[in-house]
């Protein structure tokens, strides 16, 4: 059995692509870890249109659902080996237990959190360190906590932790925040969050659980140590393309797909969408993520096409 | 075997006085990675049938437990043996990657 298309990866954009791909009667499957990825730990989304207020993961099961409602078979696994078929003119992808040979693939790998790499990170992952404030914030009703970052994930967690935490230092290495303004108006109005600007984390420290957090000022040097119970770290994300790299697809100097306007990577079959391109800007967001997914799609039903196999 | 679900009535019996050694799932309904997490989690219940007790702990509903052990950061999946904890994973890891981790915690015991 020949697939049309494998999409790898099953956030917004994989399957907006899985379910454009069906509607065009191509033979598709997902293969990814993570349903909604990224996406799914997003307390609430707020900008898909259609849905004023909804939770990451109940946005994304609504996607899994729609993708399932049009025939998509979805497997939760990682996809380990890619292998160009050069004669055939199709692939081999390897998970753990099976292989698939499709004539085009989608990339939808999106991109991986972020880690600070200071002391205490690891060692006290689940006891006070969280990378997901939506998972975690309720452990910390009426404590101190830090959240670290500027973009608009960190405005967000921090928006929310607000209602449950006592006190919020937001911890950011700049003056400006990148994230959107109408949160940074609302942070500003809260009495519970402290801004600490121009200032990075330089340890996590505790005994069972988080004690405190060492900060360094990078205007003045000055080293201090907060106490607080809980540590978020909201750093933004890296895109995940070791698989790319395998297929020696190329990328732009920051490790994101190179891809034109039709989701087009340099290598004929191969297609790429979502957070892990270089399209949209840079902006993440699911809807772009979606759009994507969708153009994705449409350029692999058009290159089968083209290509009579 | 199916999923135990653990609470403060049956924590004593089922984890600390247990023959097995146990995974704990810590979740909550409204944590994302928790839920995306359970499937797998269930499956691997089937797989380690015969070695590895498997049960749930709703954190809402057992915040003395969570608070006991600890836990702060959900899903955390916690081992028991003899009554003691000998390991902790954290995060919704795929299928692979938890049962690497049960393993090495399996045959550190």
């Amino acid at each position: 059995m020949i697939y049309d298309t494998i999409i790898i990866g099953n956030g917004p954009a994989g399957l907006s692509a899985a379910i454009f791909a069906a509607r065009s009667n191509l033979k598709t499957i997902v293969i990814g870890e993570k349903l909604g990825g990224q996406a799914s730990d997003a307390h609430l989304i707020e900008n898909y249109p259609g849905f004023p207020s909804i939770s990451g993961f109940e946005l994304m099961k609504k996607f899994e659902n729609h993708a399932k409602i049009q025939g998509v078979e979805i497997i939760y696994t990682r996809a380990q080996k890619f292998k160009k078929n050069d004669k055939k003119h199709t692939f081999t992808i390897t998970t753990g237990d099976n292989e698939y040979e499709t004539k085009t693939i989608i990339l939808a790998l999106g991109t991986t959190t972020r880690k600070l790499n200071i002391s205490g990170e690891t060692e006290y992952l689940g006891r006070g360190v969280s990378y997901c404030a939506t998972c975690d914030g309720a452990f910390f009703r009426n404590k101190t906590i830090a959240v670290i970052g500027g973009g608009d994930v960190a405005l967000s967690a921090t928006l929310y932790l607000a209602e449950l935490a006592k006190k919020i230092y937001l911890i950011h290495r700049r003056q400006d925040f990148r994230g959107e303004p109408i949160k940074l108006k609302k942070i500003k109005e809260s009495k519970n969050i402290e801004l600490v600007l121009d200032t990075v984390p330089t340890g996590i420290t505790g005994e069972i659980t988080v004690t405190g957090l060492k900060t360094k000022n990078l205007k003045t040097n000055q080293e201090q140590e907060i106490k607080l119970n809980g540590v978020f770290i909201e750093i933004g994300s890296t895109p995940t393309t070791v698989l790319a790299q395998e297929l020696r697809i190329k990328l732009d100097e920051k490790g994101y797909i190179n891809v034109d306007p039709a989701q087009h990577t340099n290598t004929p079959g191969i297609f790429a969408a979502g957070d892990i391109t270089t399209n949209s800007n840079y902006f993440r967001q699911v809807i772009t993520a979606a759009a994507e997914g969708s153009i994705a799609a449409d350029s692999a039903f058009k290159f089968i096409k083209e290509n009579s196999y | 075997m199916a999923l135990i679900k653990i609470n403060r009535d049956n924590f004593e019996n089922e984890v600390i006085n247990s023959d097995k050694p146990v995974i704990i799932d810590f979740w909550a309904e409204w944590c994302g990675p928790c839920r995306i997490l359970g499937p797998t989690f269930e499956k691997l219940a089937g797989v380690y049938a015969n070695t590895l007790k498997f049960g749930k702990l709703n954190v809402d509903e057992n915040q003395n437990i969570s608070g006991k052990y600890s836990v702060q950061g959900i899903p955390s999946m916690l081992v028991f043996n003899k009554g003691v904890e000998v390991g902790r994973i954290v995060g919704a890891l795929p299928e692979s990657l938890l049962k690497e981790k049960i393993d090495e915690i399996l045959s550190s015991l």
